[in-house]
């Protein structure tokens, strides 16, 4: 029985890789009504992305395996939080993993805000088309990101892999701070021009 | 809320990417709760972390040993205890005027009219606020309308975010909301604005090094 569902499976993988409105599409899914079968395409997508994640920061296999396996059941149970007016899925599972390996490699908190919360300051206007938006963002960031300077792009995939500082790349970098400071700057200001954001 | 001091580039983006210890994270995240146009950034930076999560290169594992992963997966899910919906923290109604927002509220108990102040010398006051962090200062400063904070040197930086009144320094004036960060090239003295005592999340590095002669001979009784 098992051997002919993975056989089926294992065709239908060599059919075609889901695209994004594909990976949202199944996120959706998991969050409305825990569609096991929507959470394993998530799973076959991400879960090797997350294992080889968890690993820039170090550790072994079998780590790396516990903490992907730990960021899927996070994405499987907090699935109905996902908004795709406000972001992509890899961003969002970004998300997940990243505060997996900090609870994972520091035992620390990462105090973040609660948009519930009655103290909160709401954004101002909601814009009519967000997800169509969110969805062009996305695809516009990801030409951005390759049109980048290549120091400022090594930093920004350096941070994002390996969890470090800007003052802890500086040093490892053997570079002035103050220089770190400035790649990073011009690199955001590029991608908040590119996503049409004055701010 | 009218926010005009915001978070530098490389905070958010040290926050973004997750190396920010607890205590910088709590004066950022509080920031953030109370200012769109910085959540905005944020978002900026979590997709570009998401686009560069998505273009990270896997190595290619068999096809046995992923189905052997998801069976795994599977079962763990399968034997879960259904989750708890999460209880909602502690009601608060926005008609009680709540001034301080989370995550800040949680680590001090409540809001700032709660807080057990402790005398710093000088009509100013301050709360230790505890993180996992033993060489990062956390706290809560009131300082007297029209007083200075004592004037202070620090070690490396610190991080300042007004929850009431206001104070003005070399960098400008600091209302509800706006954010300061400075490091040990600038030697700035803050003064509470008249009108209010101005109260304050205070992160730095080390404990502060007062200058003043008469707080530099009372710091170890106070043990700030
Ligand atoms: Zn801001």
């Amino acid at each position: 029985m098992i051997s002919a569902k993975v056989r089926v499976r294992k065709l239908e993988k060599t059919v075609k890789e889901p695209d994004k409105e594909e990976l949202s599409a199944c996120l959706l899914a998991v969050g409305a009504r825990k569609d096991i079968q929507a959470f394993e395409v998530l799973f076959r997508h991400f879960g090797p992305k997350i294992r080889a994640f968890m690993l820039k920061r170090g550790g072994n296999r079998q780590q790396a395996e516990e903490l992907m396996q730990e960021t899927m059941m996070m994405i499987w149970n907090k699935a109905a939080l996902f908004d795709p007016a406000r972001g992509s899925v890899s961003s969002w599972i970004f998300t997940v993993a990243r505060n997996v390996r900090i609870d994972a490699f520091r035992k620390t908190n990462r105090p973040e805000f609660d948009p519930n919360d009655p103290a909160f300051v709401p954004d101002a206007e909601p814009a009519a088309d967000d997800v169509y938006q969110a969805g062009q963002e996305a695809d516009r960031l990801r030409g951005a990101l390759v049109k980048l300077p290549p120091e400022q792009a090594d930093l920004l995939r350096l941070s994002f892999y390996e969890e470090i500082s800007h003052s802890a790349i500086a040093e490892r970098m053997n570079l002035p701070l103050g220089t770190v400071k400035s790649r990073i700057r011009l690199a955001f200001s590029r991608l908040r021009e590119i996503l049409g954001d004055a701010a | 809320m009218n926010i005009h001091h915001h978070i530098s580039d490389e905070l958010l983006f040290d926050y973004a990417n997750g190396a920010l210890e607890e205590g910088w994270s709590l004066a950022v995240a509080t920031h953030l709760a109370l200012c769109p146009s910085c959540r905005k950034r944020l978002a900026a930076m979590e997709a570009a972390g998401g686009a560069i999560f998505e273009a990270i290169e896997v190595e290619p594992a068999s096809a046995s040993k992923e189905d052997f992963s998801w069976e795994a997966m599977r079962a763990r899910i399968d034997n879960a205890a259904p989750v708890r919906e999460v209880p909602a923290a502690k009601v608060v109604s926005a008609r009680d005027g709540v001034l301080v927002p989370e995550p800040l509220r949680s680590y001090i108990g409540g809001d700032v009219d709660k807080v057990k102040w402790k005398p710093l010398g000088l009509g100013a006051y301050h709360y230790p606020i505890k993180t996992s962090d033993e060489d990062i200062s956390v706290r809560l400063l009131r300082i007297p309308a029209g007083k200075p904070v004592p004037e202070h040197t620090h070690g490396g930086r610190e991080l300042t975010l007004v929850l009431k009144g206001s104070f003005s320094d070399v960098s400008g004036r600091f209302g509800p909301g706006d954010f300061e960060e400075t490091d040990e090239t600038v030697d700035h003295q803050p003064i509470a604005d008249p009108g209010e005592d101005c109260i304050c999340l205070a992160v730095t590095d080390a404990p502060l090094k007062f200058k003043s002669r008469i707080v530099r001979m009372i710091q170890p009784l106070l043990g700030i």
